[in-house]
């Protein structure tokens, strides 16, 4: 589904990541982690076509990153879910139409998609919060209304950034249980975390690889996790 | 090329969902709108002096085009026979409709504004003139003056053609000025539509990245964009060459010594022309808003 090879990341002359070797099989489950600023977010960014690789190759759905065109990479991102650690959400839109924002873009009909957004909705325990605005929400409500628009398109892949960077430990443990539960529906899910705590958590729920930046590379994590 | 008309149709069509997602920035708004407004009313008024001056060469050059001067200088003793001579030419030339000899009233009437009433006509040696009016074909100018030369040699014949030349030019200059100032003020729309769109899309950075990131394509984005920009500058338009008409139509009437100033209005079916005003003011809108989204999307991942 995505897969890297001998990829590399540069920035102002300098390596931000160098021969990572990655391949997310369909229905896997990858945990990616290492200390701050070691690169995860840079590696997650070219997963989900945010960068370009400035040496190796990044394919996506068997497509090659550097042959896209723009709307090849929209195209792309409608089959990959992000949920960010800041979520980023349209301030003046509510709840609802967050969520369902994926759907607008993509030209399906919203109305249409009615059904599922509510069911959707309930899934992630917010259909109280439905009409409120993102900043009304708390910041587990934020994760997960953030995962229902990732979602919402059920895509082949979801991504997170540090989803649970800025929620209590409980409301951390209600998201991975929705993601785990994704992954058993054959989503292919990809989280960036250093929460090891969460980590061995999912390893206890689902088979996870970890994976760590190390010195600018990527490798698996030792059995520790 | 299909892209853009793409982009036309899906205007036209609207969605409102797409509006939505974007949310409003209120000066840019105002500025938009003010601007396409003001434009549009010095647009009607260029257009109407386009159109004034170009009935103007028209009607100089019609005028004068179809009348003619001869002008006899001889020997007192020699100016009737000369005289007769020339309208006998006149009669008897293929493109001369008529010919009349002015009399001394009407010389001295010409010559009223420089010299006074109280000319001494007698006394002077003034050359007598022959109106002449051709038809639509007009006679052969050089064939003609070849004749008068042999019949009568102190005849000349004016064709105004020295007159009528610098004025239609100084007419067809005035309308070219009154066609540049109308492409001034759209290069000028233009600029200012992109300066207001360019400030509603950095203002509107998170959205636009955020919309990418969800799977937007840059059509989608630029759309909403496009259409909010179009029709604030359609509207403003629509106020602005409604107010410019007004004004065109409460000029006070044409007189005939002032019809130049006063005549600065639209005439028959040239009332319908404003009409397109912001009709192009939108696509200017429509094409700047265009250009000025896709540019800032290249730079959006």
């Amino acid at each position: 589904m995505i897969e890297l090879e001998n990829a590399a990341f540069s920035y102002g002359g300098g390596d931000i990541l160098t021969e990572l070797n990655l391949r997310l099989a369909p229905g896997s489950f990858h945990f990616l982690t290492g200390p701050s600023g070691s690169g995860k977010t840079t590696l997650l960014r070219l997963a989900y076509l945010q960068l370009a690789p400035s040496a190796g190759n990044v394919r996506i759905f068997g497509n090659e990153v550097g042959s896209m065109t723009r709307d090849q990479v929209a195209a792309t991102r409608q089959r990959i879910g992000i949920v960010h650690q800041d979520c980023q959400f349209l301030d003046h839109l509510d709840v609802a139409e967050n969520i369902a924002l994926p759907l607008k873009v993509s030209g399906r009909d919203a109305v249409a998609e009615q059904a599922n957004l509510s069911e959707l909705l309930s899934w992630v325990g917010l259909a109280n919060q439905k009409d409120a605005l993102p900043p009304q929400l708390s910041g587990g409500e934020r994760q997960r209304a953030a995962l229902a628009r990732a979602i919402i398109m059920s895509p082949d892949v979801i991504i997170a950034d540090e989803p649970t960077g800025n929620i209590d430990w409980e409301m951390a443990l209600r998201l991975l249980h929705l993601l785990t539960e994704l992954n058993r529906m054959g989503k292919t899910i990809l989280i960036a975390t250093h929460d090891l705590n969460l980590i061995r958590n999912a390893k206890a729920q689902v088979s996870a690889r970890v994976l760590r930046i190390h010195n600018r590379r990527l490798q698996l994590a030792g059995a520790d996790l | 090329m299909t892209g853009l008309w793409n982009s036309l149709a899906a205007l036209l069509a609207g969605d409102g969902q797409a509006d939505r997602v974007v949310p409003p920035t209120g000066y840019t708004a105002r500025l938009t709108v003010f601007t396409a407004g003001a434009m549009a009313f010095l647009a009607v008024f260029a257009l109407a002096l386009a159109l004034a001056t170009g009935r103007l060469a028209d009607r100089w050059s019609s005028e004068l085009a179809r009348t003619a001067t001869v002008r006899i200088s001889a020997p007192e003793g020699q100016m009737d026979a000369q005289a007769r001579a020339v309208l006998e030419v006149l009669r008897t030339t293929p493109g001369i409709r008529a010919s009349r000899r002015l009399d001394d009233a009407e010389q001295r009437a010409l010559l009223e504004p420089w010299f006074g009433p109280d000319l001494p006509l007698d006394n002077l040696p003034i050359p007598q003139l022959i109106e002449v009016t051709e038809d639509a074909n007009g006679p052969d100018i050089e064939g003609l003056r070849l004749r008068l030369a042999a019949e009568a040699p102190g005849a000349v014949f004016d064709d105004h053609t020295r007159w009528r030349r610098p004025l239609v030019e100084a007419a067809g200059r005035l309308r070219a000025l009154a066609a540049f100032a109308i492409g001034l003020i759209a290069l000028s729309t233009a600029a200012m539509i992109t300066l207001a769109a360019n400030s509603a899309l950095a203002a509107n950075a998170t959205v636009i990245s955020v919309l990418r990131l969800v799977g937007a394509r840059d059509t989608y984005i630029a759309r909403a964009f496009v259409r909010r920009f179009t029709i604030r500058a359609f509207a403003g338009a629509s106020f602005g060459t409604a107010v410019a008409l007004a004004a065109v139509l409460f000029l006070p009437e044409a007189a005939q010594e002032g019809a130049f100033l006063t005549g600065l209005g639209f005439q028959g079916w040239h009332w319908v022309i404003p009409a397109l005003i912001p009709v192009l003011a939108a696509m200017v809108a429509f094409l700047a808003t265009r250009r000025a989204a896709f540019r800032t999307l290249r730079g959006v991942s």
